[in-house]
């Protein structure tokens, strides 16, 4: 399943270590959370002594090494779920039905599946830190016996059973909102900073998200539990041949949920639960975004393929291009030397071989934009006249290339090109989106049945009712889905605008100005197509900001940064070069927005 | 003409002097008058230039006036109109909820305790009891950190760089970076724009916008205009071409965090790209990604917050000014800060030489410049050098005496860097002792050269509370000057480039100078 045998040099050498030290340090970094839960699982205000002391011999207890171990594996698992799951383009499902499809995707079934048992584990270890009423299955009780002779069997602790039911509800319930949110979505911050200022800043955003993220699952959880609690316990105490202790107040009552230290001790492990899956990825986020730097040229032929204009030019690893393009936005702005090599000539001929292979890689990206979105812009006039490529209702029986849990194993399984893929899965979208009410249209009393059953509300904010409501569409979806990847494109456009910039001064052979003609009609058709595209409807609507999650929104607002970035590469461009842009050879509608650019009046 | 109320003593040899005696460096004044002549040997060649073009080039620039008169202010907080009122004996029940709403937990405390008769004895005991335990606790805070006992209000008006923020009609002013436009905010909480050529004044209102403290235009863009409000940063997008004079509240971006308000300073950075969010409650700043309307917090302990951001011209370094005795110089790269506590007060206003080299400061009740230089491969200096001092010194007027000299209260330094404008805080019992702007001559190479140049003071009674340096003037600088009196003016100075000019530049450095200041030193140490 797990692909990291991968044969590009980049994710051999760079992907998989950052992985690696990131599970590492989630590793080291799990004795100090495990403290903490256990000083706050045992926490009592009137016997502190006895407080500390009794902590302190729990963490030196064989017990807690031993559950010490059994979360390492656990966290050993999601670090290796996280290097094979994430992405740097999110999958946007364009329908409702979409969506549906990818939460009952058998990949996602085996997902889910594997974080249920991981949230039983960490609820076992939980509750056994937390001793007490909550750590064994079964407890001794007194049977129904005849006069003195009463005989000791072994009845169903249910507060155990409680604990564990909810780790398996609180890892589905993760591995649900993963997908709805994106959780392995891995953006880029737009400012650079180091790795531990980055961690300490997001720390306490990590903190928070657990406990609020453990409130509301604790609160769905009881909820849950309080209807359909019954049927676990009668199965589990049947299979298991345990009795039910009918002295005690059962769990599945109000009056039996209402407890205080019973709802702490759940939300406390809810939190330990998320805070350790959580800072998984976030440390993992903060590894695999960190910078690299390509060389630009090299004096060995054998690190050529190392080289910025080689590594822009490849088509088949998706990640090393997003680090490059990166590299080249950063190296743009940041490094003088590192731009005379891009604007230098080859030794023997004296060819502007790094300033062509670069210019040239940013344009045939940004003409492939301006191209997705010209193709969007008639598939909307034409309205879904051409037939369908991949039907909303099998898509999910079917190797889904634009899911999150789609590997690069899979995707060359199904002998797809990955830069394309983006490309390849959203110009249908459109169809989708407006084929979708044509669908669905005749069975408008099965959506009303089928909302009555899905009625129970799994998170804040998302609902599976809201899912069949009787517009299948979700509004704007195509839009943030046309420009999924624009984070390359946001760089290119920073890259190209200020090497042009600096070329102004920089540029001792004049190896720019060849080009510049051709980077200014590109900016400008693609600020065309642009302007257009937010001329659609939705298309300019701002997504609603999330509260506090974990996983990424950032995908959201890409178009409204594109836009940003491609007006700012080109007024950076005017405002360098000035009234010597009269002199570039362009066509005269093009001269004519420039000079809109150029009186500031865009 | 100009349309300026202003007595300016400019570029004149006369008065090029007088200055020189006013600003002689009290310590070193044999040594000041001995570079006399080369000063004006200097001036008099950068005036032959700038003569010619004071007549050919005539200001088209709108200069407004407001009154506080014609603009009313926001009405006053609901809170101090109760007075107004008839008293009503609710329920405890209701005035504790309406106590909880409207002031929060100290309300309803503070309701509990006063209304012992009517609870049960422990609760007002309890309440009590809290109440004196959080008033400490909070005093305590306070006593670290001032400036956190002031309501949002105060708290703006004390760290804006409008001067006298809570008094003036004026609430911030700001210079398109580009065009010969820009954005004045007034006491109504309306912001209006001024082109020149152009009839037409966009007002824009928006509901959030409350209590502005700061404007900025973004660069390379004709459009955005990022505002600092009292809960909130609002970006708006004004259309150049629009002749609409209400923009709706549609084209505004409303950017907030919690915890991240009132904001006091946003600094967008050279490029454009991101903007820089400051709040003296907040010990983090904002890095925002405006059009995904996302912030990175950048968080460091000490200081007890941001009050004052400025952006080197060229983007590789962020002064950020703490309400304590303390300020931080990021550089933009890593986003690493360097640390410099100083001895005395806060940092003040501050500016930076147009190659982004050399920082000059102020500080909270001092009347010296200090001088900060940075370097990419010597690092810098490691302390902070006077490099100029600017006590008293009375000197003859047109009508008498005149006493000059104060607190620096505002720094400002033309896109040239060729004109220093330092805003000097007057003694307003004193008769002949206005606030003015002293206007120094600067050069940064060889060395870093301060010469005295001349002032500019307002009509009587008018006395300046802001000034910015017109961001891209052909002829030289433009000085634009906010009144007391709430008049907008505009003042140039016409010079040819000291570089073109060249052979005028005397080798000895006079201004500056750092040999006996070695108590006013600021020392640094680096943080990674």
């Amino acid at each position: 399943m797990f692909s990291l045998k991968q044969n590009c040099w980049f994710i051999r050498k760079v992907v998989v270590w950052s992985a690696v030290s990131s599970i590492a340090w989630s590793v080291l970094l799990l004795p100090v959370t495990a403290a903490v839960f256990v000083l706050l699982s045992r926490f009592s205000l009137f016997h502190p002594i006895q407080w500390i002391s009794e902590c302190t011999s729990l963490l030196t207890a064989s017990s807690s090494i031993f559950s010490l171990v059994v979360l390492c594996g656990v966290v050993l698992i999601t670090g290796l779920f996280n290097l094979e799951f994430y992405t740097l383009v999110p999958s946007i499902p364009c329908s409702r039905m979409a969506l549906l499809g990818t939460v009952l995707h058998p990949r996602q079934c085996v997902h889910s599946l594997v974080y249920c048992t991981m949230g039983m584990l960490v609820m076992w270890c939980a509750s056994v830190t937390i001793g007490g009423r909550y750590s064994t299955l079964g407890i001794p009780c007194r049977g129904s016996g005849f006069n003195n002779c009463i005989p000791v069997v072994t009845c169903l602790n249910e507060y155990h059973l409680f604990l564990l039911l909810a780790g398996a509800f609180m890892g589905y319930s993760h591995s649900f909102l993963g997908v709805v949110q994106n959780m392995y979505y891995v953006s880029f911050q737009p400012i650079q900073q180091y790795k531990y200022p980055r961690f300490k800043g997001c720390l306490p955003m990590v903190v928070k998200c657990s406990v609020i993220q453990s409130l509301y699952s604790a609160r769905n959880f009881a909820a849950l539990y309080l209807f359909f609690g019954y049927a676990p316990k009668t199965w589990i105490s049947s299979t298991l041949h345990l009795q039910i202790d009918s002295s005690l107040q059962p769990l599945d009552s109000l009056t039996g949920l209402l407890e205080f230290s019973l709802l702490y001790h759940l939300t406390i492990s809810g939190t330990f639960l998320y805070f350790t899956w959580y800072l998984t990825v976030l440390l993992f986020r903060i590894y695999v975004t960190e910078a690299y730097s390509f060389p630009v040229q090299s004096t060995f032929t054998e690190d050529a393929e190392q080289c910025l204009p080689k590594v822009l030019a490849e088509t088949n690893t998706l990640v090393m291009k997003f680090f490059a393009l990166q590299d080249l936005a950063l190296l743009s702005q940041h490094s003088l030397s590192r731009r005379l090599e891009v604007f230098s000539l080859s030794q023997p001929g004296g060819h502007p071989h790094n300033w062509n292979a670069i210019s040239r890689e940013c344009l045939s990206l940004l003409s492939e934009l301006t191209q997705r979105l010209v193709a969007h812009q008639d598939a909307v006039a034409s309205n879904g006249i051409k037939p369908l490529q991949r039907d909303a209702l099998t898509a999910p029986f079917t190797p889904d290339v634009d899911s999150p849990f789609s590997s690069p194993a899979i995707r060359r399984l199904v002998g797809q090109q990955e830069p394309l893929s983006p490309w390849f899965g959203t110009v249908q979208s459109p169809h989708i989106m407006r084929r979708g009410p044509k669908l669905w249209s005749a069975s408008t009393g099965e959506t009303a049945r089928l909302k009555l059953t899905f009625t129970l509300s799994l998170n804040h904010g998302f609902s599976l009712s809201k899912m069949f409501s009787s517009n299948v569409q979700l509004p704007e979806a195509s839009s943030q889905a046309l420009f999924a990847d624009s984070q390359v494109h946001i760089w290119a456009l920073q890259g190209l605008s200020h090497l042009v910039a600096a070329s102004f001064s920089e540029d001792q052979f004049g190896v720019v100005q060849t080009t510049l003609p051709n980077i200014l009609s590109c900016l400008v058709v693609l600020l065309e197509a642009v302007d257009r595209h937010f001329k659609l409807p939705h298309a300019s609507s701002k997504p609603v900001r999330a509260v506090c999650r974990m996983g990424d929104s950032t995908y959201k607002t890409l178009r409204f940064a594109l836009r940003a970035a491609l007006k700012t590469a080109i007024y950076k461009i005017t405002t360098t070069f000035g009234e010597h842009l009269n002199a570039v050879n362009i066509s005269t509608e093009h001269r004519k927005r420039l000079q809109q650019f150029l009186e500031f009046k865009e | 003409m100009f349309p300026s109320p202003v007595h300016i003593y400019t570029d004149g040899s006369d008065a090029e002097d007088h200055v020189s005696s006013a600003f002689v460096i009290r310590h070193q004044k044999k040594r000041n008058i001995h570079h006399q002549t080369q000063l004006s040997l200097a001036a008099n060649a950068i005036i032959l230039a700038g003569v010619v073009c004071v007549w050919l080039q005539p200001c088209d620039l709108p200069s407004p006036q407001f009154t506080r008169d014609t603009l009313k202010g926001h009405s006053r907080p609901e809170s101090s109109s109760r007075s107004a009122f008839l008293d009503q004996r609710d329920t405890l029940w209701m005035r504790s909820a309406g106590a909880w709403r409207d002031a929060g937990l100290y309300g309803l405390l503070d309701e509990i305790t006063n209304s012992a008769e009517e609870v049960p004895r422990f609760l007002a005991v309890g309440s009590a009891c809290v109440l004196a335990l959080l008033r400490w606790a909070s005093s305590f805070h306070g006593s670290l950190f001032p400036h956190l006992t002031l309501s949002s209000d105060e708290m703006v008006a004390e760290f804006s760089q409008m001067l006298d923020w809570s008094d003036s009609a004026l609430r911030s002013f700001a210079w398109h970076p580009h065009t010969d436009k820009f954005a004045v905010a007034l006491l109504d909480d309306s912001i209006r724009i001024y082109k020149s050529n152009s009839s037409a004044t966009p007002t824009l209102k928006h509901r959030c916008q409350r209590s502005v403290c700061a404007l900025q235009w973004k660069p390379l863009c004709g459009s955005a205009l990022a505002v600092a409000c009292q809960s909130c940063l609002l970006i708006w997008h004004v259309d150049p071409t629009s002749l609409s004079t209400r923009p709706s509240s549609g084209c505004a971006q409303v950017l907030s965090h919690p915890g991240h308000s009132p904001i006091t300073s946003i600094a967008w950075s050279p490029t454009g790209s991101l903007l820089v969010s400051a709040s003296p409650v907040d010990t983090g700043m904002m890095v925002w990604d405006v059009a995904a309307e996302s912030a990175v917090p950048l968080q460091r302990v000490g200081g007890g917050g941001v009050t004052y951001l400025s952006w080197s011209p060229d983007g590789s370094r962020l002064l950020a000014a703490t309400p304590s005795a303390l300020f931080r110089v990021w550089e933009t790269r890593m986003w690493t800060c360097e640390r410099w506590p100083c001895l005395k007060g806060s940092c003040q206003s501050a500016c930076w030489s147009p190659d982004g080299g050399c920082l000059l400061l102020s500080m909270q009740g001092e009347r010296v410049i200090y001088a900060l230089t940075f370097s990419d491969l010597t690092g810098g200096s490691k302390a902070a050098s006077v490099v100029a001092d600017l006590s008293e010194t009375s000197f003859p007027g047109p009508d008498g005496d005149l006493t000059v000299g104060g607190e620096v209260c505002s720094l400002s330094w033309d896109p040239r860097g060729e004109r220093l404008a330092v805003l000097l805080k007057g003694d307003s019992q004193a008769v002949n002792h206005p606030s003015v702007i002293a206007v120094f001559k600067t050069r940064s190479s060889p060395v870093f050269e301060l010469l005295p140049c001349g002032f500019v003071m307002g009509e009587a009674g008018a006395e300046p509370r802001f000034m910015q340096f017109h961001p891209h003037f052909q002829h030289g600088a433009l000085l634009t000057v906010c009144w007391s009196d709430g008049r907008i003016s505009h003042v140039p100075f016409y010079f040819s480039s000291a570089g073109l000019l060249g052979g005028d530049s005397p080798q000895q450095a006079l201004a500056s100078n750092t040999a006996d200041h070695s108590s006013n030193k600021l020392y640094t140490e680096q943080i990674s």
